[in-house]
């Protein structure tokens, strides 16, 4: 809610937005595609870095990264074509998880282009129902999670002191 | 919680939420809360109710939040509020998003209504949550009694660090009535909440050098001074190196008003002098600043030939707006004080290289503040707004505690009254919201009790905060309300002047109350004044008035304020004064 928030409230263009715990169930990662000039980038980032529970927000549009989405989608499909729908589902490495009288259901995973190539090729086949994940990446450069260390109670106050008097 | 005992603090002491919470807040520091009960907060008033912290009932939770800011922007402290849940939680909003755009630490307490309840519209049930998200810098809602140390501490630890501001914390009655083993928090562990406050010190050898090489520095100083008690060294950098410095709106006083090099206020109404000086610098050191655009004016003709360095505790203020040459991520008082440091190690070998240019550029400076000086207006027949704020500077001498709503007043109170120390000028920058002067006097008055406040209002702000006056005679609060009354919402006036044709629509504020009857149904002194000769006389009584005192200054109608950057204009393009005042069609 944070997160959403904090980019619809700088007018930041959201594209897809996808969020799932991490290895620590505490702790949950977001890939947020955002529609940004490219020096809004820097600060796209430091809004999100700003927020008290995003542990670390990285921009990474230059980085070395992976990045995949999938589709599910429904295919209505007559008897006289479903072999060619399976054929055009087997170029995309795509897989089918239902399948009944009316049509296929259809997973797919790839870049978001070819997501799109594959949609467009089902739509030729009839009607079409489309659920996308949005995009999840990883980066291929180890990165260490710079986290802050607890601080004493009263620490604050102290050095509030140190100024006040250091009138 | 029949109970009016408060049970002694402790480790592994049963308390009650209401208990703990009370703790909690002694433990910082906190002895004032302004708020307004209701009924999920009645237990926790139950527990106030003999407890050693005082609290303010104001008449309406948006003061609240208002006398907590002022009391914060006094004193530096974090300012608190409480309201109940629903309406009273709404009614923060306001102040809470205007604490949010100037920085002040406040923290808010609202009830909610009991966990079980939520989210089955129930009776004065809102989604605060959800709705204070973006009005403050963090929230929270607190889920189990045994959360309640950990979320309060962590409450002030964020409103007080790094760049201050409000965060609220929602308690729903169930928490207030719960019961815990109370156990003292001792340390706060917030592993995403990073603050960086010492400063590059290779960036920060380099701005020293970027100093000392400068032809045409100007020093552009703000709110983030105050917030960091940084104005001493603010002053020691603009003495070492002689440097001009203009304030912004919100950090007016951060450099004393009296001082040599103080050039006065940048930006729409800023002076001539520092307009001129921002648009011909070719550095600006910008110090706790953020390029606001009532500052910058239009982006593109801002400060063409300068190069920035940019100082600031929050990295997303630099270049955000404008790009910063050097940006400097830190603390504005440790930043200063190395920098200093430097300025000084560097001193010997470069202060000679630009002396002839900063000569000059002193002499250029000086030139236009002499060709079109921020100076007050008399007349005979009329009090001008400007002889008006001349007059309580002359009073005021530099020491007084100023507030404002927003508007004409507003920025005549910035133009002409000296402020030399921090936290005399409070007024609220950002939101720029009417109704804000008299709740925050009524803060900062309870803060420092023996300090002088004025209470500056426009006609329009003061009838927004009318039933204050009912929380300042209950603690006969010497606070001195003045009314700067043209019979008109004067800004959104001049803008319906200059920019709208003369077509005044919806500005004219008749039917304003006598003085004396208003002030005296609260059982004070209260006076309306028209005459120019009467001002001073009326002014020092009201000074020497040992309780409140409600002054009602009759202005000329149409004064506006000038010099002017007109919304979008380029700041060496001001408009310096009046053209012919224009009479309305009656």
């Amino acid at each position: 809610m944070r997160v959403v928030g904090v980019l619809a409230a700088r007018n930041y263009n959201v594209e897809s937005l996808t969020v799932a715990r991490t290895l620590d169930d505490t702790l949950s990662r977001m890939t947020i595609v955002v529609d940004v000039e490219h020096k809004v980038r820097a600060q796209v980032v430091k809004q999100l870095n700003k927020l008290v529970n995003v542990l670390q927000a990285a921009d990474l549009t230059e980085e070395r990264s992976v990045a995949r989405e999938m589709v599910l989608l429904r295919v209505r499909a007559e008897m006289s074509n479903r072999t060619a729908i399976l054929k055009e589902a087997e170029i995309f490495q795509a897989r089918v998880v239902d399948s009944s009288v009316e049509g296929f259901a259809i997973e797919c995973t790839g870049d978001p282009e070819k997501l799109d190539e594959f949609i467009d090729l089902m739509r030729s086949y009839g009607e079409i129902e489309v659920t996308r994940s949005g995009l999840v990446a990883v980066t291929l450069e180890p990165k260490k999670l710079r986290l802050a260390t607890p601080v004493p109670m009263g620490a604050a106050e102290e050095e509030e002191q140190e100024r006040v008097l250091s009138k | 919680m029949a109970s009016t005992i408060n049970p002694p603090a402790g480790a592994g002491t049963l308390m009650s939420g209401s208990h703990i919470l009370l703790e909690c807040l002694v433990r910082e520091g906190v002895d004032l809360i302004f708020g307004y009960p209701g009924g999920v907060t009645l237990p926790f008033y139950d527990a106030m109710y003999d407890h050693q912290i005082q609290h303010v009932l104001v008449r309406h939770e948006q003061n609240a939040a208002f006398a907590a800011q002022g009391y914060s922007r006094a004193t530096g402290k974090v300012g608190v509020c409480c309201a109940t849940s629903g309406p009273g939680a709404m009614n923060l909003v306001t102040g809470l998003v205007d604490a949010m755009m100037d920085s002040i630490p406040v923290v808010a307490i609202t009830g909610q209504v009991t966990s079980k309840l939520i989210g089955t519209d129930a009776f004065q049930e809102a989604d605060t949550f959800g709705i204070t998200r973006p009005a403050t810098k963090h929230n929270f809602m607190v889920k189990h009694v045994s959360e309640l140390p950990r979320i309060i501490h962590e409450a002030f630890y964020i409103a007080t660090t790094g760049r201050p501001g409000p965060v609220l914390v929602d308690i729903p009655k169930d928490i207030f009535q719960g019961s815990t083993q109370y156990q003292p928090v001792d340390s706060i562990h917030l592993p995403g909440y990073k603050l960086y406050t010492e400063g590059h010190t290779g960036q920060i050898r380099r701005a020293a050098q970027m100093i000392w090489e400068a032809e045409r520095p100007m020093v552009y100083a703000g709110g983030g001074i105050i917030h960091s008690h940084a104005h001493n060294e603010l002053r020691e950098l603009v003495e070492l190196a002689d440097l001009p410095c203009v304030n912004t709106l919100m950090g007016l006083g951060a450099l004393p008003g009296n001082h040599r090099n103080f050039i006065s206020m940048p930006g729409m109404h800023g002076s001539y002098a520092a307009n001129m000086g921002m648009y011909n610098t070719d550095l600006i050191i910008a110090l706790g600043v953020r390029f606001d655009d009532r500052v910058t004016g239009r982006l593109n003709a801002f400060a063409p030939h300068a190069k920035v360095i940019h100082v600031d505790i929050d990295p997303s203020e630099i270049s955000k707006i404008r790009n910063a040459e050097l940006p400097i991520v830190g603390d504005a008082k440790k930043v200063l004080t190395k920098l200093n440091k430097v300025m000084r190690e560097l001193e010997p070998e470069m202060r000679a290289q630009k002396s002839s240019a900063r000569a000059e550029w002193w002499n250029t400076i000086r030139g236009w503040m002499e060709q079109h000086p921020l100076k007050p207006e008399f007349s005979v027949d009329e009090i001008k707004p400007q002889h008006l704020m001349a007059e309580i500077d002359s009073i005021s001498g530099g020491e007084a505690i100023v507030t404002t709503d927003v508007g004409q007043h507003q920025m005549w109170a910035a133009q002409l009254i000296r402020y030399n120390h921090p936290r005399l000028w409070i007024n609220s920058g950002g939101l720029g919201t009417m109704g804000f002067g008299l709740p925050s006097a009524i803060g900062a008055q309870f803060a420092c009790p023996d300090k002088l406040v004025f209470s500056i209002c426009g006609d329009g702000g003061f009838q927004m905060s009318i039933p204050e006056f009912a929380t300042i005679a209950n603690h006969k609060l010497p606070v001195k309300i003045i009314v700067m009354n043209n019979g008109y919402l004067g800004m959104v006036r001049q803008w319906q002047e200059l920019f709208y044709n003369n077509r005044l629509s919806e500005v004219t504020l008749d039917s304003f109350p006598e003085a004396h009857l208003l002030a005296g149904a609260y059982g004070f002194k209260g006076k309306t004044i028209s005459k120019p000769e009467k001002l001073r006389p009326a002014l020092l009584e009201a000074v020497n008035e040992p309780g409140p005192y409600f002054l009602n200054v009759r202005v000329t109608p149409f004064e506006n304020v000038y010099p002017m950057v007109p919304a979008g204009g380029a700041i060496n393009e001001m408009v310096l004064g009046q053209p012919q005042p224009v009479a309305v069609a009656s």
